[in-house]
């Protein structure tokens, strides 16, 4: 069996270039790459909502759901674990987040259902799954914490932590620009397929 | 012993739990990635095994999600520092979530603050049995929040039969798909109260993988949860793939006449927990 391809993309991103991708497509990133969980999504939104300028621009940027441990150290940040959390908590805000931030791509796991997929096809984002509880392969890939914010007032699962990756992956499409959505199509056929075993 | 030793060994516990896999938990995921036919599937599988890997090597936590801690306990009534128990087992959890360290998972529901320390009300959960003897016997079982978040109670009519116990185990894991990181380990109580069916099946994934109900009919309703189960296409973290379950695990309890529960409770490939006994004489062996 050959290996999928796994293609490299640099951040900032390029719509475009986020376009050709297919869901089941692998794809490993590098660049900057901003933690934003339940709190920080809300948070967020309401500056947008107001009008206010948030920490940092996520125009085109990468996101991931997840609220990684952290340790200082002689004043500074290292990431001890830092895998992504179940994205379907984010359901009800995605697509409104995605449509103020303009944010190019979202990582996380589980999958995310219809809403999210309406607002990548509308505005050309694409949502991807890195390996869920993979929390020390992923810390393994963090070269450096630029930044935090939002640590005292959320806590440090909730803040929004700037993290420098290395071809930090793999990463499975599984929403595309066009809005299909691979873990829905493999939930419905699931439930087809268990109609035939169970009466 | 002195009660600072005690605490140690409990901390030495947490540490081996939340940084090492148990033998056999990785011994599935490497047979699930040797049976995966689908390329995605195959590179999820690989990327957890590489994964537990670094983990255990640079003894970091497995998953960002330390989880939440419980402990079952049995201790001999005469097991010389029981009074010493819980306080050793606080100052434990305290320490490990500085020095691991591990993420701190303990928010009051009202005021949403975190206390920092993995230590707040009845957490962490120790669950605690009184046995004839000296010795004592803590088992640890770490659990995300992904995972426990896909926990399900259905109060059957009694009426109802094994078929419809399946039907609703087996929906479950399909609505659930992703979310609890698959290939879960699902662990099924029936009977007791509505508490009680939640309890067993949490205690349920405790059973050695593999190990089937004694009970012949249950064996075979455990083998048939878990053939559908795999058969769904649900995979590794629900991207596809011929492993959705490593384990079913069913426990019973007697219920009330009017009363049929079913719990279900699910744990995520990272299956964390351990088991040591303390020996009232002096002296630990690990178990599990």
């Amino acid at each position: 069996m050959a290996e999928i391809e796994e293609k490299i993309l640099e951040i900032p991103l390029d719509k475009n270039i986020l376009k050709t991708f297919k869901v089941g497509d692998v794809i490993r990133i590098s660049g900057i790459v901003y933690t934003l969980r339940d709190k920080a999504h809300q948070r967020a939104i309401t500056l947008y909502k107001e009008k206010k300028k948030t920490p940092v621009d996520l125009k085109n940027a990468a996101i991931i759901h997840c609220g990684p441990i952290a340790k200082k150290t002689s004043g500074k940040w290292k990431i001890v674990s830092a895998g992504p959390t179940t994205s379907m908590r984010l359901e009800k805000l995605e697509n409104e987040f995605i449509r103020y931030s303009n944010v190019g791509m979202i990582i996380g796991k589980g999958g995310m259902g219809k809403s999210t997929a309406r607002a990548c096809k509308k505005f050309g984002a694409i949502y991807c799954i890195f390996p869920g509880g993979a929390g020390a392969l992923a810390a393994s890939y963090v070269k450096n914490v630029k930044n935090v914010f939002w640590l005292e007032e959320l806590g440090m699962p909730e803040a929004l932590w700037v993290f420098e990756v290395e071809n930090f992956g793999p990463l499975i499409v599984t929403i595309d620009t066009n809005g299909e959505n691979l873990t829905e199509e493999i939930k419905a056929k699931a439930r087809e397929k268990i109609s035939s075993y169970i009466r | 012993m002195k009660p600072k030793r005690l605490d140690e060994i409990i901390f030495e516990l947490i540490k081996k739990v939340e940084t090492e896999l148990p033998e056999e938990v990785i011994y599935r995921i490497k047979k699930a990635e040797a049976m995966e036919k689908t390329e995605i599937g195959k590179k999820i599988l690989r990327s957890i095994l590489q994964n537990i890997e670094i983990a255990r090597d640079a003894k970091k936590p497995i998953c960002q999600d330390t989880g939440t801690l419980t402990f079952f306990i049995q201790m001999g009534s005469k097991f010389p520092w029981r009074d010493k128990l819980k306080k050793a087992l606080l100052g434990a959890v305290e320490k490990a979530t500085r020095e691991i360290p591990l993420r701190s998972n303990t928010v009051d529901p009202i005021t949403n603050k975190n206390t920092g320390n993995n230590i707040g009300n009845y957490i962490p959960y120790i669950d605690l049995e009184i046995t004839e003897g000296k010795d004592c016997e803590i088992t640890l079982l770490v659990k995300g929040g992904g995972s426990e978040n896909m926990s399900a109670l259905k109060m059957f009519n009694p009426t109802n039969t094994l078929e419809d116990i399946k039907k609703f185990v087996i929906n479950h894991i399909v609505e659930a798909a992703g979310k609890p990181c698959p290939p879960t380990i699902v662990g099924v109580g029936i009977g007791g109260g509505a508490d009680l069916s939640l309890k067993i099946a949490k205690k349920a994934l405790l059973r050695p993988l593999g190990e089937r109900h004694p009970n012949r009919e249950i064996s075979r309703l455990e083998r048939e949860i878990i053939e559908i189960a795999n058969k769904t296409g649900i995979g590794p973290m629900g991207l596809g793939g011929k492993t959705t379950v490593l384990d079913v695990h069913i426990e019973l309890a007697h219920r009330h006449p009017a009363s049929l529960p079913v719990g279900i409770v699910m744990q995520c490939w990272a299956h964390r927990y351990g088991k040591i006994r303390i020996y009232g004489e002096g002296g630990v062996e690990w178990l599990r």
